[in-house]
């Protein structure tokens, strides 16, 4: 059983609360086209479960077959250090077809970051050895694809469209999901 | 699953397979190395989720080990070219074609219903002594942490025979 090494900590980029019944963690890749339809799987989770769900991302850009994932993944490190990351998360799942340098500076533009200091930091690969941390971590964890997900520290080995996704997790946390829902 | 995969402790039996269709690759080559050998049931599985393209952006932490890394599946070798030219793979793969199949089933990884290779993993040590085996259930790839970890225990046995 694959399980999630190092768990969830404070470097991690977390929405929701950790100690939440069920932490799920996504290894993606912003080119990836799975992991753009998983984007959209992993909102409605969101939405459906609100507080009941905490759930980080982790970098894994495949970056010999998707030229433009690393730089995708520390463009959305810089925003994190504007404290903007799942912003631009959003914006690059959003827009996987248009990632090249200058798109990345137009969404920085558009969300009104502080673009010289973002253009900076991708200049420099400042974030290249964070992204390179989590797809460390991911070959530990025993990531096997994008999108891989851990489900309270254990891969996720199905499906992950909506309903297996959402049974996996209820599955999961079952008791407390019913205490706190 | 149809054979019982080789398993740790075992002396891996040696194979020559052809990895481009004018040159052939044996596992005694790598004496010395550890190698990882990758079983697989077929190329062109889809990209995101290609075991061999997962493995092919983890090859730095192999070599970490100074380990090397060989795929392994029944394909002939033109479709292995094909397949690593395409994916950008940087490490061999290796065609169990003619006849076929006849290494997997030396390490008892060949799918005798699908007439492929099972989706199998062997760490071998410096000495070509299997020291891990991993056969997956149909329809996972197996990631590299259980590879890592069997070579993380490698690093530790050697490291302690070096000690005085």
């Amino acid at each position: 059983m694959s399980r999630l090494r190092p768990p969830v900590h404070e470097g991690d980029h977390i929405a929701g609360d950790p100690s939440a019944p069920v932490v799920l963690v996504e290894y993606g890749d912003y080119e990836c086209p799975f992991c753009g339809r998983a984007h959209g799987v992993v909102e409605a989770l969101q939405q459906t479960l609100a507080e009941r769900l905490c759930f980080v991302f982790r970098h894994f850009p495949l970056a010999t077959v998707h030229p433009h994932a690393a730089l995708a993944a520390e463009a959305a490190e810089a925003a994190g250090a504007q404290g903007r990351f799942w912003q631009m998360h959003n914006l690059l799942y959003e827009n996987q077809t248009a990632l090249e340098p200058a798109d990345l500076i137009g969404y920085a533009s558009m969300m009104q970051l502080d673009v010289d200091a973002f253009v900076d930091d991708l200049r420099t690969h400042r974030f290249l050895e964070k992204v390179r941390a989590d797809l460390h971590s991911g070959a530990l964890s025993g990531v096997n694809g994008t999108p891989t997900f851990f489900i309270n520290g254990l891969r996720h080995d199905g499906a992950w469209d909506f309903d297996s996704l959402f049974g996996a997790i209820t599955g999961a946390a079952a008791p407390e999901m019913h205490e706190r829902g | 699953m149809s054979e019982r995969i080789l398993k740790p402790g075992v002396v891996a039996p040696d194979f020559r397979l052809k990895a481009t269709p004018d040159q052939s690759v044996a596992l005694a080559d790598f004496r010395g190395r550890p190698v990882i050998l990758a079983l697989y049931p077929a190329d062109w599985s889809p990209v995101c989720s290609d075991q061999m393209a997962v493995y092919n952006e983890l090859l730095d932490e192999f070599h970490q080990h100074d380990a090397q890394l060989l795929g392994i599946s029944v394909d002939g070798v033109w479709c292995h070219l094909a397949f690593a030219s395409n994916r950008k793979l940087r490490f061999p793969l290796l065609a169990d074609f003619e006849p076929k199949g006849a290494a997997a089933r030396s390490f008892g990884a060949y799918d005798n219903e699908n007439g492929v290779c099972e989706r199998a993993l062997f760490v071998i040590d410096r000495e070509g002594t299997i020291t891990w085996s991993h056969l997956s259930p149909i329809g996972i790839n197996p990631g590299a942490d259980g590879i890592l970890e069997a070579l993380e225990r490698l690093r530790g046995s050697s490291l302690a025979e070096v000690r005085p």
